[in-house]
C-alpha cells in the first residue's frame, strides 16, 4: 500500500515538472534535416542492414506472422504492450509517415500525432542514431511489403495506462541526441560505441532500470533482469582475461555465429543472433567487441532480494547430489572440469551466466535445454536437452548449486523453491 | 568457396542427408577451421547434435513410457517438419517445442524430420484408461467407419487402412500414447493445435462429441505397432477431404 502511495506521489509530481519544465526542445522536433540522397538502392540496402542490426523484426513480427506487420506481444513489468505495423500499408503501418516523422519518433520518440511513445521501443538508445542513417531504415522500410494489420491495443497496469504520464517521463529521463565521436578513440571503438548504444541497443536489457524502467546511467551494461521474460542478461562490461584481441576476436565471433570456442547463446540472446548479430559485418562485431571490452566495469544491479537463503549443511547436501547428477548427465558434453568442449559446448567455469547475481539462466537452462541458433556460419546447432521432465526442482537446485560452486566458481547456493518459480517461466 | 555459396551447396543438397554429411564436414574443415578442432570424444554426427530431442522422443525418436511423448521415428517426414514449423511459426503451443524451434531454419528443421523419418517406427507401450466395451466399439467405429450422420470421415481413410500413415505427410496413428492422442485430439478441436489450412482436423474434431474424441483415443492407443511398419507409399482412394496438411 505505501509502495503504491509513492508511486503516486511521485508521478504527481512528474506531472508537475511537465508543466514547470516544458523544455523548448520539444517545440523544435526536427533538430536535423534530411539530406537527399542520390543512389537510393545503396541507401535501402545500407537501410536494411541497420534495420537487422537494430532488430526492428523481432519486436515488429509476431510468431510466425508476416514480417514487420507487429502484433508481438511483449510482457513487461508495466503490463503486455502490443507492437504495431511498421510495413508502409497506408491505413495500418507507416504508410502515410514522412521521413521527418519516422525521424521524431525514432530521436525524440513522439509518434506522428506527437504524443509520447512508451520506451518499450527504445528510442531512448535509437535516439543516438543520426539523420542519414535513420533516414536509410526508413528508405528500407518503404521498401518492403506493405501488409494491412491494424494496431491492437496495449494491455498495461494502471497507472502506466496513462500515456499523458509519458510526457513526465520523457522530460526526467530522455535527454535525445546523436552519438558524438570521442576523439580519443579509434574508429573503431566509435563505431562499436555507436552500434551498441544506438542501432543496437544493447542496454534494453544489459543494463538494470530504475523503477520507473529508466536504464539505470551508473550501471550501463552491467548486466540486468528481465523481469516479466524470467531472464538475466550478464553484464557485458566484463575485463576480458585473454588480450584485448583475441578477446574481441572470440566475442566476434560468438555474435555473428551463436557460438565461440567457451561460449553459446540461449534464451533470448538466441533470438537476437538470430534474427540481427548475425547479419553483423566481420568489421561491426569487431568494433562491438572491441568498444565493450574497453569499458570500465560499472556498478552491478543488486542481487534478487527474493532468493531464499540455503544453510551450510544444504548447501553441502546440495554440493554432493549436484556432483552426482554432472557426473551422470552433464560431463559427457560440459565435462568433468566444466571446460566444455570448443565451439561445441559452452565452458561452465568463469561464465558469466552461471555466476550472475541471479541463478534463473543456469535453472531454466537445466530446465529447458535448447539450440544455439542455427545462423549462416553454424546452420546445424547442437543442442542440449531440457531436463524438466526428469529432474525434480531439488535435482535441478542441486546442479546448480554445484556449477555455481565448483572450478573456481564462487556463487550462491539455490533453494528447489527458487527452481519451482521457473518451472513454467514464458518461453517466448 | 564463400559463404554465400556454401549455403546455396547446402540448399541444392538438402534431400540429399549423406551427401550433405559428407559435404557437411568438407565445409566445416574449409570454412571455419576452428570448428574441426574440437576434441574427438564429440561425434560430429547428426545423432549428437540431436540429444535435445532424445532425451523425451527416445533413442532414435522411440517415445519413452512415461505416458506423454509421442513415438517420432518413422513418421512421414514432411509430417514431421510441418509439426516443426508449426511449434515454431506459433500453430501448436507446447511450451517446450515452441522453444527448442524457435530460433531453427527450415533446413534444419528438414534434416531434423529426415532423420527420425528414417528412423524405426517401433515405441514402447503406454498405459491407456480402462473403459466399456460399447466405448472401445464406438471408437472402433469412428476409426474403421466414421459417422456419416455427422459427415465425419473413417480415420483409415486418409491414414490408410494400417493406420500406419502415407506418405508424404499424413502420420500413423498407432503406438502413440493415450494422453498425447487425446491431447491432440482435444487441442484440435478447442483450437490449440492447427495445420495449414485447409484444417481439416480442425474440421472433423468440431463435428465430433468430446466423448468420440475419447473413444478414439483409447482405441487407438490399444492398438499394436508393428516395429518394422512403414507409412504407405500413397493413398488408395481419393481422400474425403482436402487437407493444408498433407502437402509436402
Amino acid at each position: 500500500m505505501k509502495k503504491i502511495f509513492l508511486w503516486i506521489v511521485s508521478l504527481g509530481a512528474l506531472a508537475v515538472a511537465i508543466v514547470v519544465l516544458w523544455p523548448a526542445y520539444y517545440g523544435n522536433p526536427s533538430v536535423e534535416t534530411s539530406v537527399p540522397v542520390a543512389d537510393s538502392t545503396a541507401q535501402i540496402a545500407r537501410g536494411r542492414y541497420l534495420a537487422q542490426v537494430s532488430d526492428c523484426m523481432a519486436c515488429h513480427t509476431a510468431r510466425g506472422g508476416t514480417p514487420f506487420a507487429g502484433g508481438r506481444a511483449i510482457k513487461t513489468a508495466y503490463g503486455t504492450f502490443v507492437t504495431p505495423n511498421i510495413t508502409p500499408d497506408v491505413g495500418t503501418g507507416l504508410g502515410s509517415w514522412s521521413t521527418d516523422d519516422f525521424w521524431r519518433a525514432m530521436h525524440l520518440g513522439r509518434s506522428r500525432d506527437g504524443h509520447p511513445l512508451y520506451p518499450v521501443f527504445p528510442y531512448t538508445d535509437y535516439t543516438h542514431i543520426t539523420r542519414a542513417d535513420a533516414d536509410a531504415i526508413y528508405a528500407y522500410l518503404r521498401s518492403i511489403p506493405a501488409a494491412s494489420a491494424p494496431s491492437q491495443p496495449h494491455a498495461l497496469h494502471f497507472p502506466y495506462d496513462q500515456r499523458w504520464l509519458m510526457y513526465a517521463w520523457q522530460r526526467v529521463y530522455f535527454t535525445p541526441g546523436v552519438y558524438q565521436p570521442n576523439p580519443q578513440q579509434s574508429e573503431a571503438w566509435n563505431r562499436g560505441a555507436y552500434l551498441v548504444n544506438g542501432a543496437g541497443h544493447c542496454g534494453a536489457c544489459h543494463t538494470s532500470r530504475n523503477a520507473m524502467g529508466s536504464a539505470l546511467s551508473k550501471s550501463a551494461l552491467a548486466g540486468g533482469f528481465l523481469v516479466a521474460q524470467d531472464w538475466y542478461a550478464p553484464a557485458l562490461d566484463q575485463t576480458p582475461s585473454a588480450s584485448r584481441s583475441a578477446a574481441a576476436s572470440e566475442l566476434a565471433t560468438l555474435l555473428r555465429t551463436g557460438t565461440s570456442a567457451r561460449h553459446s547463446v540461449y534464451g533470448p540472446m538466441s533470438e537476437v543472433v538470430f534474427g540481427s548479430l548475425q547479419y553483423l559485418t566481420n568489421e561491426d562485431a569487431l568494433a562491438i567487441a572491441d568498444y565493450l571490452h574497453s569499458l570500465p566495469q560499472s556498478e552491478p544491479p543488486p542481487a534478487p532480494a527474493d532468493m531464499a537463503k540455503v544453510s551450510g549443511q544444504y548447501t553441502g547436501e546440495l554440493m554432493q547430489r549436484g556432483a552426482q547428477l554432472y557426473h551422470n548427465d552433464c560431463a559427457a558434453c560440459h565435462q568433468i572440469n566444466g571446460a566444455g568442449v570448443r565451439h561445441i559446448y559452452p565452458a561452465l567455469g568463469a561464465n558469466a551466466s552461471v555466476l550472475a547475481p541471479s541463478p534463473v539462466n543456469a535453472i531454466r537452462m537445466v530446465l529447458n535445454g535448447g539450440f544455439a541458433p542455427a545462423t549462416a556460419l553454424n546452420p546445424r546447432p547442437f543442442g542440449m536437452p531440457p531436463f524438466s521432465p526428469s529432474y525434480s526442482d531439488s535435482d535441478v537446485a542441486a546442479v546448480v548449486t554445484y556449477m555455481r560452486q565448483s572450478w573456481g566458481n564462487d556463487a550462491s547456493a539455490v533453494a528447489p523453491q527458487d527452481v519451482a518459480r521457473f518451472r513454467s517461466a514464458p518461453v517466448d | 568457396m564463400t559463404t554465400m555459396q556454401a549455403r546455396i551447396v547446402h540448399k541444392v543438397m538438402g534431400r540429399l542427408r549423406w551427401t550433405t554429411r559428407v559435404l557437411g564436414l568438407v565445409l566445416a574443415v574449409a570454412v571455419r577451421p576452428a570448428l574441426a578442432a574440437a576434441p574427438a570424444q564429440i561425434p560430429d554426427t547428426i545423432e549428437q547434435r540431436l540429444k535435445t530431442c532424445t532425451v523425451c522422443h527416445g533413442a532414435h525418436g522411440r517415445a519413452g513410457n512415461d505416458g506423454y511423448y509421442p513415438s517420432i521415428g518413422g513418421k512421414p517426414g514432411a509430417y514431421l517438419y510441418h509439426q516443426l514449423v508449426n511449434f515454431r511459426d506459433g500453430r501448436r503451443h507446447y511450451p517446450t517445442m515452441v522453444y527448442l524451434t524457435s530460433n531453427l531454419t527450415d533446413a534444419y528443421l528438414h534434416e531434423i524430420a529426415d532423420y527420425f523419418a528414417a528412423q524405426n517406427l517401433a515405441i514402447e507401450r503406454t498405459e491407456a484408461p480402462t473403459v466399456g466395451p460399447e466405448v472401445l466399439a464406438r471408437g472402433e467405429q469412428l476409426v474403421r467407419n466414421g459417422d456419416p450422420g455427422r459427415k465425419v470421415p473413417a480415420c483409415v481413410a486418409c491414414h490408410d487402412s494400417s493406420l500406419g500413415g502415407v506418405l508424404p505427410a499424413t502420420p500413423g496413428l498407432v503406438g502413440l500414447p493415450h494422453d498425447y492422442l487425446f491431447a491432440q485430439l482435444a487441442n484440435w478441436r478447442s483450437g490449440a493445435r492447427k495445420a495449414l489450412p485447409p484444417d481439416c482436423m480442425a474440421e472433423i474434431t468440431k463435428r465430433l462429441a468430446p466423448d468420440d474424441l475419447r473413444a478414439v483415443a483409447v482405441w487407438l492407443s490399444l492398438q499394436h505397432a508393428s516395429p518394422d511398419a512403414r507409412p504407405a507409399a500413397k493413398l488408395e482412394q481419393v481422400p474425403p477431404m482436402e487437407c493444408g496438411s498433407t502437402t509436402p
